[in-house]
């Protein structure tokens, strides 16, 4: 399948990204490519250029510090993964992104892209919005909280560029997600996780956008185990139904995976 | 059009190109080295399968600006001397194909996971082949060959060289 044409341009500096991506409305950024390109490829996207950023090492780097792990926006999921740092503070992150797709998507995939493009069914979003973790941009650092604002929509204005995520390292934290038998996309996924401010649960891949589940969030504030969230149940009018699975099913998914959640984080 | 320059398989080329050709078309078409091979053309398949700067990446979802200034090494580039990979050995010795569509894929797939994980058993191997899909459905010899090459490869001191 071949594309629209379009321009391609490397960028040389995120300065030389602003400047190129303000300079014309259609150019996109592109970082991993692994859903732009498909999209391309599908002629569901047109952008007149693309500025690739993937080669920014501005923007390509994992840093600890004592309370947060903080990952530059083209880092790659197998970078994640493989991170030695990242593997003893937030263990469950690391094996979220090592869970994304396959190894080959993994070289190339990014963090802020999976962000940017926030795919109902991306892992990254619920380990951002569960670890309460700092978008940071090229003019502000954005909240979880505020981040995702819908189907493939976030709070990123025109020309906005994520540059690094800071994710808070919690007392514990889990994920566990349910794939697709076929595309291992995840039918639910559930981040569990207790940080300095608090415990949260985030839902992906089950609705039209990564949600919170307060209900689940005080079950396990009182009590952190299994048992507590298995009583609780998502409210399926809200969730995805498709070829897949009922909005149902989903909501069952989202309990089950909240328990296998919370088992990780607790060992 | 751009000219695009690159290393494939240790020698230098340079093409003018579309900017919007795949990687899959400029090896397939631009250079002619069709051992590279499209399958699902989705990403989904991995008969794509090529190293770029080592590591395995799927050249039907990356621009062949992606790849300027970078190594690309492709099944073509895996025999030295006229004498097969060992991997492409194990393949062959284990019979880890039927129609041969998905090998070249497969085969560079097994030789990137061969570097980044030491010890490899068949569960991980499986894992690992996550996004290579075999439609003879012949996967058992092919997680046996690659089995038996990082053995060998491990044993030669050819395992996890990067």
């Amino acid at each position: 399948m071949i594309p629209y044409a379009f321009h391609y341009r490397r960028a040389a500096s995120l300065k030389e990204a602003e400047a190129l991506l303000a300079a014309n409305a259609d150019a996109k950024l592109l970082a991993g490519g692994q859903t732009l390109i498909a999209a391309m490829k599908m002629r569901l996207a047109q952008p007149s250029d693309l500025i690739d950023i993937s080669g920014l090492k501005e923007l390509s780097f994992i840093r600890a510090g004592e309370d947060a792990i903080v990952v530059g926006a083209v880092a790659k999921h197998f970078e994640v993964a493989a991170s030695d740092e990242i593997a003893r503070a937030i263990p469950a992150l690391a094996g979220l992104a090592g869970s994304i797709g396959d190894p080959a998507v993994r070289h190339m995939g990014t963090l802020g892209g999976s962000l940017a493009n926030n795919d109902p069914a991306a892992d990254y979003p619920a380990a951002v919005l569960a670890l309460g973790a700092a978008v940071a941009t090229n003019r502000r650092v954005i909240a979880a909280d505020d981040f995702f604002t819908g189907m493939f929509a976030t709070a990123l204005e025109e020309s906005e560029i994520v540059t690094e995520v800071s994710f808070p390292i919690p007392k514990r934290a889990g994920y566990a997600k349910f794939p697709n038998p076929a595309s291992r996309y995840a039918m639910a996924g559930v981040f569990v996780a207790e940080t300095k401010s608090g415990l949260r649960v985030a839902v992906t891949g089950a609705g039209p956008c990564v949600f919170r589940v307060p209900e689940m969030e005080a079950a396990l504030a009182k009590s952190f185990t299994p048992d507590a969230v298995a009583g609780i149940a998502v409210d399926p009018s809200d969730l995805n139904s498709d070829i897949h699975g009922s909005a149902e099913y989903r909501a069952n998914l989202v309990t089950a995976m909240a328990k296998r959640a919370v088992a990780a984080a607790a060992r | 059009m751009s000219v695009v320059s690159l290393s494939v398989n240790g020698k230098p080329v340079s093409e003018d190109v579309e900017d919007r050709t795949l990687l899959v078309y400029f090896l397939r078409d631009t250079l002619g080295l069709t051992g590279t091979h499209i399958g699902c053309d989705t990403s989904q398949c991995g008969a794509c399968v090529v190293h770029v700067d080592g590591r395995a990446v799927k050249s039907c979802t990356m621009f062949v600006g992606q790849a300027a200034g970078r190594e690309v090494t492709t099944i073509e580039g895996l025999a030295e001397d006229g004498k097969l990979h060992p991997v492409q050995e194990a393949f062959r010795e284990h019979h880890g194909l039927q129609c041969g569509f998905c090998t070249p894929g497969m085969i560079m797939t097994a030789v990137d996971m061969i570097r980044r994980i030491p010890d490899l058993d068949r569960a991980t191997i499986r894992a690992e082949l996550e996004g290579n899909i075999c439609r003879c459905t012949g996967y058992h010899n092919i997680v046996s060959a690659i089995e038996d090459a990082a053995k060998h490869m491990a044993e030669d001191g050819q395992g996890k060289a990067a």
